[in-house]
């Protein structure tokens, strides 16, 4: 039995209709068609899936679609603006925070609560706020960097 | 991919027991961060979701009686940074803060992780230590259920069939005492391979309160009434709490698996008593 849901994706809104058991990660990609958010371990490990709702850094394999109902979604795709970089993009590219890619998104996202919450973070800080994401490249040292960057940016 | 329900968001705690009371194999949706997992994995197939994350009624901590009380749907991060819970029972905001990660945290919900009381979760050991209570709503009313009557045994709860937990009430943490929840997490998926929370309480140098309570280490939490025996009325020293705490878990059936067999659990219990027993001695 298929549900409608209203949801605002990066400031856009769209009605739907979905099957209750529709994961949030796949009713963004296979929907709506918004493939920056990757679904790594579809377990709720990895973070690679972490989107904004309603102002909280979520795991967006871990949520049903329905569940969004009513709700203000931010995605990757969402934080540029007018073709310009957010800050946490400008200091993954300065910063080298990436190898493949894959995990960027939820580590972004991820970053993107942690300084919501505290626009100064410590390196420790920064590492405890991202233990729900994972980089399977090269390691954690410029992914630190770039937050870092992009707190000291926005500052 | 889960098998297929039906999903029914509830308009309030009253229509969510109706609506459990409707259909035998619905189940609660709260944070879903037990629930969902459990469905992928087909080890939960309900054929409706009573989801109830959304509402207010069940979202709020506030100061009540000698205490706090908190609201089932309320998340482990609104629970982790309460200025609430950080004065009245700092014990339940330490556990809080160390489940999973910021985004499980933000999900999460007290009530929920209580209702699955997985063998690994935190806040099981934090609510036991604590001398808390869980309210419950069913078909006949509302019951408060001791912690300590709670966890019965693997995923396995005080709770009957069309109850929801619709609230945790939390003593205040007496004067002059401290208490402390140290955790050894699993390295990848953050549950507590072993969890332990204690208070404890002097007079004089010697211990007029102690409360140890485990997680990770058997079926289900439990209080660990050899170390409390051993340290009660005994001088709070730190010889005191290593002599105490080598008794961890004796007796108790001790869970085993390829990341940590029993006696390495059990070392790592008495381990865990004595760093939670010294923090919340300062010692």
């Amino acid at each position: 039995m298929s549900v409608s849901i209203n949801v605002t994706v990066n400031g856009r809104g769209y009605q739907e209709e979905v099957e209750p058991r529709l994961l949030l990660a796949d009713f963004l990609r296979d929907v709506l068609g918004l493939t920056g958010t990757h679904v790594g371990c579809d377990t709720s490990g990895c973070g690679a899936c972490t989107i904004i709702v309603d102002g909280k850094a979520v795991k967006s394999c871990t949520l049903l679609a329905v569940q969004a109902d009513g709700a203000d979604l931010t995605t990757i795709e969402g934080l540029a603006s007018n073709g310009a970089l957010h800050p946490l993009q400008e200091g993954f590219h300065e910063e080298h925070g990436l190898q493949c890619g894959f995990c960027t998104p939820g580590m972004i996202m991820a970053a993107w609560q942690l300084l919501e919450r505290n626009p100064n973070p410590s390196d420790a800080e920064i590492r405890h706020a991202l233990e729900g994401n994972f980089c399977r490249c090269t390691g954690y040292e410029n992914i630190v960097k770039s937050v870092r960057a992009a707190a000291g940016s926005a500052a | 991919m889960s098998s297929a329900f039906n999903y029914h968001r509830a308009a309030s705690v009253d229509d969510a027991l109706a609506v459990l009371g409707q259909h035998e194999d619905a189940a609660l949706l709260a944070g879903g961060h037990s629930l969902i997992p459990s469905l992928k994995l087909r080890l939960a197939a309900p054929g409706t979701l009573v989801d109830i994350g959304h509402l207010d009624e069940l979202n709020y901590i506030r100061q009540q009686g000698g205490g706090v009380a908190i609201g089932a749907a309320t998340t482990h991060h609104d629970v982790a940074t309460s200025t609430v819970v950080a004065g009245q029972a700092p014990l339940l905001a330490q556990a809080a803060a160390v489940i999973g990660d910021p985004q499980v945290r933000n999900m999460g919900t007290i009530g929920g992780s209580l209702a699955h009381a997985d063998p690994a979760a935190d806040y099981p050991a934090a609510v036991l230590a604590s001398g808390a209570h869980i309210v419950a709503r069913g078909p006949g009313g509302e019951r408060v259920i001791e912690a300590g009557d709670f966890f019965v045994d693997l995923f396995l709860t005080g709770l009957q069939p069309g109850e929801i937990i619709t609230e945790v009430r939390v003593p205040a943490q007496p004067p002059g005492s401290g208490a402390c929840y140290a955790k050894f997490p699993h390295p990848a998926s953050r549950f507590a391979v072993v969890g332990c929370a204690a208070v404890v309480a002097a007079n004089a140098g010697v211990c007029t309160d102690v409360r140890v309570a485990f997680t990770g280490v058997a079926n289900a939490a439990f209080r660990d009434a050899g170390v409390e025996g051993a340290l009660g009325g005994q001088p709070l020293t730190g010889a005191g709490i290593d002599a105490a705490s080598a008794v961890a878990a004796q007796g108790v059936e001790v869970l085993s698996d390829a990341f940590a067999g029993a006696d390495y659990r059990r070392h790592l219990a008495t381990v865990f008593a004595g760093r939670a027993l010294r923090s919340a001695a300062r010692l």
